[in-house]
């Protein structure tokens, strides 16, 4: 997994509420056996018309949002089904940081599988960045996983919170699976002591 | 004297491998079911870095979403469908685990299978790629979707790295007006508190009502906690739960049955355990429930209208509604029950079980299909079709004018072949109701099964209490 430590990057905002995954990856995409090549599927259904074109609108159809790695969006992004091809869709487009009031839980969870950063910030903070990038597309936002900020240009500075775990992993790409793996015998020990006290189970 | 604990602490504390000095827990998973779609990827990472299935014998897989439900004994006619089932079938087969193929009689939806199988029990955690697994918290079961990186991490390790969840209690007090069901209840929940009111906690079902219900209507209530965006659904294990696991081909059997019953026994939240939050609702205020909206949280009594989007005083939610009501091509103060219907669904790990099958059955016995209406029943397992076609379901249904088919996700997720037209507006029995959820430009009003046969019969949005 890619270490995210600090970006700098034009945002691209999406003012909606509960963006939930079917809209970020339709369905007929997850026909795949591959965690790649979904980004020209993101927000499928809001990027292109009937017959396959873009649809000017969109944020993302247009420049500069096309290069952003960071996406503002509403409460409750994410929600829906666990699917890990909607952070999978996100990260193949380019995105690797989003900024809302909150989340849904597994796709909070899942970001952190794929090194994207979910920020979480107040609705006044994510307003106000909301606004500048649609009124000042081209200037940067800059997010610092370290310091734990999110800075553009002079004017706004905000700090955001995130679990100690989650950010160390992250900062540094570990994968999970070879940390738990490094816990074996107590996971063994678990399955003994649990095989008595049931046994149906085992 | 210990502390009073809730029945999710109790499950959480039996779990826990390893505790960090953060509080961040390594937690043991009893099961895990796998299905096709969310689960390829998660066997391609166990082999890139050589990792094996620690306990083969603990995961069950099935292909669910993708399948057809006609016609299949021609196979899938998708190519990357077929791909996708045949990956399942192989990775199955390569790492030793129980795999149900299209033609054993015991496929069917993941959720709908573990509870049948007896796979599900109390007190056990249990994930799946699939954030429908809260169903299985009928059981008193700590179950929850999971993404796919973490279906890997419990393939390779048999646990996961998690923090406890906030608990709530929602109790539902009294009992249910007649043609009330789970359904009407889990969707007025979700109303009251809002499709994100959930997040970070496990719900915990309880009251009256919810103990009334069978465990069917208890796997509907679970089911949908997702759709309040709860990680977990929980209802108390009682003598129900117990009757209906008896003798299942995955329960325990013999002197392990008594020892588990034992334990099972322990697990109700003790009395004066407490809640991050409690929310109680009273059981008779309830009438039958649909959406008019593109969100689980858009619902109404149907006997109300289409609601205003300036009667909500969030701008959020108002522009949210706003969109919706286009979306569903819906004009404020229509009386729900005006609004035509072009298909109908029944089906759904929400509701395709042998009870839902009933209910419906009871609705259009002796009855038509209206012009025009295309409706479809698909039952949620090889062995719910059975039964159904055993009690003379099937032609009740046929006779009718419905289509009878074979098991599967089918129109809730429109992933195989049955979807809605752009335009179309369905009366569905499934969970979500987001746009193009059961097809681009397709409209999904949800409600019960019995509001979905009378919404058949009449061919518009109807009250089954007056058909």
């Amino acid at each position: 997994m890619q270490p995210f430590k600090k970006i700098s990057s034009i945002a691209a905002p999406l003012p909606m509420i509960n963006v939930d995954t079917d809209m970020i990856i339709p369905k007929l995409f997850l026909r795949t056996i591959k965690r790649t090549g979904l980004g020209k599927n993101l927000f499928d259904e809001m990027r292109y018309d009937d017959d396959g074109k873009e649809i000017p609108d969109f944020v993302l159809n247009r420049e500069p949002y096309r290069k952003a790695q960071i996406l503002i969006a509403g409460a409750n992004f994410g929600c829906g089904s666990s699917r890990e091809h909607a952070p999978w869709a996100l990260l193949d487009f380019g995105i690797r940081c989003v900024i809302a009031p909150s989340y849904a839980d597994i796709f909070y969870n899942n970001c952190f599988k794929n090194g994207i950063l979910p920020v979480f910030l107040p609705q006044d903070q994510v307003d106000a960045l909301m606004k500048e990038a649609q009124e000042n597309p081209e200037s940067p936002v800059e997010v610092d996983l370290e310091q734990q900020t999110v800075k553009r240009g002079n004017k706004y500075s905000y700090r955001f919170e995130i679990d100690p775990f989650k950010k160390h992993c992250l900062m540094n790409g570990l994968d999970d699976i070879g940390l738990t793996l490094e816990k074996a015998a107590d996971i063994a020990a678990f399955e003994k002591t649990d095989g008595q006290k049931r046994s149906w189970l085992y | 004297m210990t502390t009073p604990r809730t029945l999710f602490a109790k499950i959480w504390d039996d779990h826990v491998v390893h505790k960090s000095d953060d509080g961040t827990c390594l937690i043991y998973i009893d099961r895990q079911l796998v299905h096709e779609v969310t689960s390829p990827q998660a066997f391609e990472g166990l082999r890139m870095s050589g990792r094996t299935v620690r306990r083969p014998e603990a995961q069950l897989a099935v292909a669910d979403h993708n399948v057809p439900t006609k016609g299949r004994a021609q196979g899938i006619a998708e190519e990357d469908s077929r791909v996708q089932v045949q990956t399942l079938k192989d990775n199955a087969a390569e790492s030793g685990i129980t795999y149900f193929d299209m033609d054993d009689a015991r496929q069917g939806i993941v959720h709908i299978i573990g509870p049948e199988q007896g796979f599900t029990q109390p007190g056990m955690t249990i994930v799946c790629g699939d954030s429908h697994t809260s169903t299985h918290g009928a059981f008193g079961a700590l179950a929850f979707g999971i993404g796919t990186s973490e279906v890997e991490h419990v393939l390779a390790t048999q646990t996961l790295i998690q923090k406890p969840a906030k608990s709530m209690r929602i109790s539902v007090e009294g009992k249910l007006p007649v043609g009330v069901t789970a359904k009407d209840m889990i969707l007025q929940i979700i109303g009251h508190i809002g499709t994100a009111g959930g997040t970070g906690y496990v719900i915990e079902y309880a009251g009256e009502a919810v103990r009334d219900l069978s465990m069917e209507g208890r796997m509907t209530m679970c089911n949908m906690s997702i759709e309040a965006g709860a990680r977990a659904g929980l209802i108390a294990p009682d003598e129900k739960t117990f009757a209906y696991l008896k003798g299942r081909p995955m329960a325990p059997q013999g002197e392990e049955w008594d020892k588990a019953v034992a334990y099972w026994r322990t697990l109700p939240s003790d009395e004066g355990a407490t809640y991050d939050k409690e929310i109680v609702l009273n059981a008779e205020d309830i009438a039958p429930t649909v959406t008019w909206g593109t969100s689980p949280q858009d619902v109404a009594p149907i006997t109300d209208s289409v609601p205003d989007p300036d009667s909500f005083n969030d701008p959020g939610r108002q522009t949210a509604v706003k969109r919706s009501l286009d979306y569903m091509d819906l004009k404020p103060g229509t009386p729900l029950q005006e609004i035509p219907i072009d298909v109908v669904f029944i089906g759904s790990c929400t509701n395709g079980r042998i009870e839902d099958l009933r209910e419906v059955a009871k609705v259009v016995e002796g009855r038509k299909v209206a012009d025009g209406v295309e409706a479809l029943i698909v039952p949620g397992s090889g062995l719910v079709r059975k039964q159904a076609e055993k009690e003379g379901l099937d032609k009740i249904f046929t006779q009718a004018g419905f289509e009878w088919r074979e098991p599967g996700c089918s129109m809730c997720l429109a992933m195989n072949a049955d979807k809605l037209q752009p335009g179309q507006r369905c009366a569905s029995t499934s969970n979500r109701n987001f746009e193009g959820r059961q097809g681009r430009g397709g409209r999904t009003h949800l409600m019960s099964p019995a509001m979905a046969a009378a919404a058949a019969i009449t061919g518009k949005l109807t009250d089954v209490r007056e058909l």
